[in-house]
């Protein structure tokens, strides 16, 4: 199976990946190329088969007590960010 | 030379104050300006701070402390978070990020008493095969500089081999730890899921990822291994099993041991790479061991198995570099739309990218069942085979790799070719198990490593194994030319 560049296109979407003019046609080949790989799964006979998410048995979710175990860092958390005022993180305007 | 000690001599050294932990914190940074050009294993260098802490060291142990690590230097891989430090994991994406806690394996390590030297080099987010997509260029293979370390923990491995540090840490989802020790001539360990825990650890592939080291020998990576193994409250996969202690069994003989020889692994294996593992063979089998082949019928369906899991687990991973709270931002957005896109767009590298958008389409409507969830049900079969050997056997055996080390540039343009570098190790990553490589001859020059894996939590008889391998044969201790 091979994948238009609409396909890579809508994709690339889907992961808000911009991809060059230049890029696409490299990734139309090689994201065809991987599908076609892993299309070898088709074959494999997985009747009855329960799918599974996780490699060790009996695991589960931990839960904890709703207990206050942190304390406030944001100011040491937000010199990493590209855009803070007034403790806040600074995006281009959302609502008009 | 100091650089050539295993750690277990440099720690009795230390003890007795023959050496100082800076003196050795010294050695090993002139090795890496000397050395480390030539092989670019590093994305940061910490050697101000090695100095500190290596003077911390030197004041416990001048109070009489004790500590099978206390004083001895050190690499992380840079996908460990390093409170204070530089974090890249080896992408543009984060060459601005300075960590603003220490990962659990970090925080463990230092508490034992290491220095770190520095970050060492990656492929992107641990995408790799070759250490050739990392934002900071590739990284050399000691053995020949024209050829990959392996990857994604090139660095790590690259820079144990060149004795650049005694050990280092690493990650391992298909393979970044064991493949690279292989085509680097080292021990590589890589943990039973859940074993170390993931806190701080960069994300790839939440169900497959685990936290390892690079060392000289079995023995040191058990030393390494207990101080960074045990239960982590902090991450929610992390297991609550007691820690045995690693090196207890390193000197039990294998009388009975039973070995399975996976059939899968010698079908249409390179005759000189085959040669070497019956070597190893007639070694386990000269030292008591018995050996029976196994068959794991469904293994070959582990490389596209784990190139749907994996880029899924990636895509929903990688989501958080959204250029909003850390990490690249691309200049003036027209709008948000525009700034996820292009900052994640420029950010992240061509790999990157191809497994964002492969994990992407996979969990897209309408191919989830197809490919997702038959993953899912690929990846049970291939975990009940494993499952099947070990009622038969305590341990398989096989080669870590197809190939030794390739030349740079050689299968960049066939991410499929690339893939088929992890035939080998995909497996233990799916089925959450332990494996380990050990040296176990030469290819052309270049060193080849031979494979264990075990059943979950029996890192101690893989380690047993591989110690005892080790005692019979050198390779481990062949150094490359240069670095010796």
């Amino acid at each position: 199976m091979s994948l238009t560049r609409q396909d890579v296109e809508k994709i690339a979407h889907l992961a808000r990946l911009s991809i060059t003019e230049q890029e696409m046609p490299v990734y139309v080949t090689s994201l065809s190329s991987i599908v076609n790989f892993v299309d070898e799964l088709s074959r494999a006979d997985t009747g009855g088969v329960q799918p599974m998410a996780h490699p060790l048995d009996g695991q589960h979710q931990r839960l904890r007590a709703d207990e206050v175990s942190e304390s406030d860092h944001h100011e040491k958390y937000q010199r990493n960010a590209p855009a803070v005022a007034a403790g806040l993180y600074v995006v281009p305007r959302v609502i008009e | 030379m100091l650089h050539n000690l295993f750690i277990g001599e440099l720690a009795e050294r230390l003890a007795k104050r023959q050496v100082s932990s800076v003196e050795l914190t010294r050695h090993f940074l002139s090795r890496i300006e000397r050395l480390n050009p030539a092989l670019n294993a590093f994305i940061t260098l910490t050697a101000e701070r090695a100095l500190q802490d290596a003077a911390a060291a030197d004041a416990r142990l001048g109070k009489g402390e004790k500590g099978p690590l206390l004083g001895i230097p050190l690499i992380h891989k840079d996908i460990f978070c390093t409170d204070g430090v530089k974090t890249s994991c080896g992408s543009r994406m984060l060459d601005n990020f300075v960590s603003p806690y220490d990962a659990t394996v970090v925080a463990r390590l230092k508490s034992a008493g290491t220095v770190m030297l520095g970050k060492s080099n990656m492929d992107e987010f641990a995408m790799g095969s070759s250490n050739e997509t990392s934002y900071y260029g590739p990284v050399k293979n000691p053995w020949d500089i024209s050829k990959v370390p392996g990857g994604s923990s090139g660095g790590s491995a690259a820079a144990t081999a060149a004795r650049l540090a005694p050990v280092a840490t690493g990650t391992d989802t298909g393979g970044s730890i064991r493949q690279p020790a292989a085509l680097t001539g080292v021990t590589g360990l890589k943990p039973t899921y859940g074993r170390v825990s993931r806190f701080g650890m960069i994300a790839f592939a939440s169900s497959l990822d685990q936290a390892g080291v690079f060392a000289r020998s079995a023995g040191d990576a058990a030393a390494v291994l207990q101080a960074m193994a045990g239960f982590d409250p902090r991450d929610s996969t992390s297991v609550d099993v007691p820690v045995p202690d690693y090196s207890k069994d390193l000197g039990k003989p294998l009388k009975g041991l039973k070995i399975g020889l996976l059939r899968e692994f010698f079908d249409g294996l390179e005759p000189r790479n085959a040669a070497l593992i019956e070597d190893a063979l007639s070694i386990y089998t000269g030292l008591g061991a018995e050996t029976r082949e196994v068959s794991l019928p469904h293994l070959p369906l582990s490389v596209p198995t784990y190139y749907v899991v994996a880029p899924a687990e990636c895509s929903s991973n990688l989501s958080r570099f959204d250029g909003v709270r850390f990490g690249h931002r691309c200049e003036d957005p027209k709008d948000l739309l525009d700034l996820y896109k292009r900052s994640r767009g420029e950010g992240f590298g061509a790999e990157v990218k191809r497994r964002i958008m492969t994990g992407t389409y996979v969990l897209s409507a309408g191919y989830f069942d197809a490919y997702y969830l038959k993953a899912q049900k690929a990846r049970r079969m291939i975990t009940d085979d494993f499952r099947a050997a070990f009622e038969k056997v305590d341990l398989v055996i096989g080669p870590t790799t197809p190939t030794p080390a390739f030349d740079i540039g050689a299968k960049m343009n066939d991410p499929v070719l690339m893939y088929l570098n992890d035939i080998y190790t995909i497996g233990a990553n799916l089925a959450g198990l332990p494996g380990v490589s050990v040296p176990c001859g030469f290819v052309e020059g270049l060193p080849m490593g031979l494979q264990l894996i075990g059943p979950h939590f029996a890192e101690v008889k893989l380690l047993n194994a591989a110690h005892q391998y080790q005692q019979a044969t050198d390779w481990h201790r062949h150094a490359p030319r240069g670095y010796e």
